[in-house]
C-alpha cells in the first residue's frame, strides 16, 4: 500500500510542478486564478493519498475547508477582476 | 470461514482503494498537463475542470473506501460538493474570460454570447466609465437580462 501511495503522491507532485509552472507564466490573472485551484484541488487529492494510506482521519474536516476554499477563492478573484480592468 | 471471507473483503477493499488512487492521481496528472499545455484560457477551464474533477472524484472514492462510516460519509460529501461547485466556478471563470477578452474568437465555431455579453470590442472600449459607477451589490449579472441591462449602461 506505501508503495502505491509512493506512486500516487509523485504523480501529483508532478501535476503540482506543471501547474506551479502555469501558475508563473500566466499569462493572464485568469489563467492564474484557474491554476490556483487547481492546485488546491491537487491538495485535496494528496490528502486523499495520505487518508486512505495512512488513515490520517483528522484531514478529513480538512478537506471539506479546502474544498470550500478553492471554490469560494475562486469565484471571488473572477468576479474582482471582472470589475477591476487594471487586474486583468 | 468468516474470518477468511473478512481478510478477502479486507484485500479486495484495499486494491479496488489503490486503483482509485492512482487512476485519480494519473487524471490529475492529464488535467495539469493541459492546463499546461493548451493555448487559450479556456481551453484551458476545459482541462482544469474535467480531468481534474474527475482525478478528484477517483481519490476521494478511493479514500473512502479505506475509513470508518462516518468519514467516507463526510468524504463523499465533499465529492458532491465538487460536483455541485466546479461547474458554477467554471461557468463564472468562463464568463469573465469571455467579457474579459480571454477567448480568442477566431477559434470559435459557434459564438452564442455574441450579442449578449460584451467582449471587447470598439463599441465596448467607447465606454470605459463604466467600471466604477453603480456595479454594487445588486450587480449579479446571472441571466441573459441582466448583463444585457449592464451592457446598456
Amino acid at each position: 500500500m506505501s508503495a502505491v501511495a509512493v506512486a500516487a503522491l509523485a504523480l501529483l507532485s508532478a501535476a503540482a510542478v506543471l501547474v506551479l509552472v502555469r501558475l508563473v507564466r500566466g499569462p493572464r490573472s485568469l489563467d492564474r486564478i484557474i491554476a490556483v485551484e487547481v492546485l488546491v484541488t491537487l491538495l485535496v487529492a494528496g490528502a486523499c493519498v495520505a487518508i486512505a494510506v495512512w488513515e490520517y482521519t483528522t484531514f478529513v474536516p480538512v478537506l471539506v475547508v479546502l474544498a470550500l476554499l478553492g471554490f469560494i477563492g475562486a469565484m471571488t478573484a473572477a468576479r474582482l477582476i471582472e470589475e477591476r480592468e487594471e487586474l486583468r | 470461514m468468516t474470518r477468511l471471507a473478512a481478510g478477502a473483503g479486507e484485500v479486495v477493499l484495499a486494491t479496488a482503494s489503490a486503483v482509485l488512487l492512482l487512476t485519480g492521481a494519473l487524471f490529475c496528472l492529464l488535467g495539469a498537463l493541459g492546463l499546461l499545455r493548451f493555448p487559450d484560457t479556456a481551453s484551458r477551464l476545459h482541462a482544469s475542470s474535467k480531468a481534474q474533477t474527475l482525478g478528484v472524484l477517483l481519490s476521494l472514492l478511493g479514500a473512502a473506501l479505506r475509513v470508518p462510516p462516518p468519514y467516507a460519509g463526510l468524504l463523499l460529501l465533499v465529492a458532491l460538493f465538487q460536483l455541485f461547485t466546479v461547474p458554477v466556478a467554471g461557468q463564472v471563470i468562463g464568463r469573465v474570460a469571455y467579457r474579459t477578452g480571454a477567448v480568442d474568437r477566431s477559434t470559435l465555431v459557434m459564438d452564442e454570447l455574441a450579442g449578449r455579453l460584451g467582449p471587447p470590442d470598439p463599441e465596448a472600449a467607447a465606454e470605459p466609465g463604466d467600471t466604477g459607477s453603480g456595479d454594487g451589490a445588486e450587480d449579479e449579472p446571472e441571466d441573459g437580462a441582466g448583463d444585457g441591462r449592464r451592457r446598456e449602461v
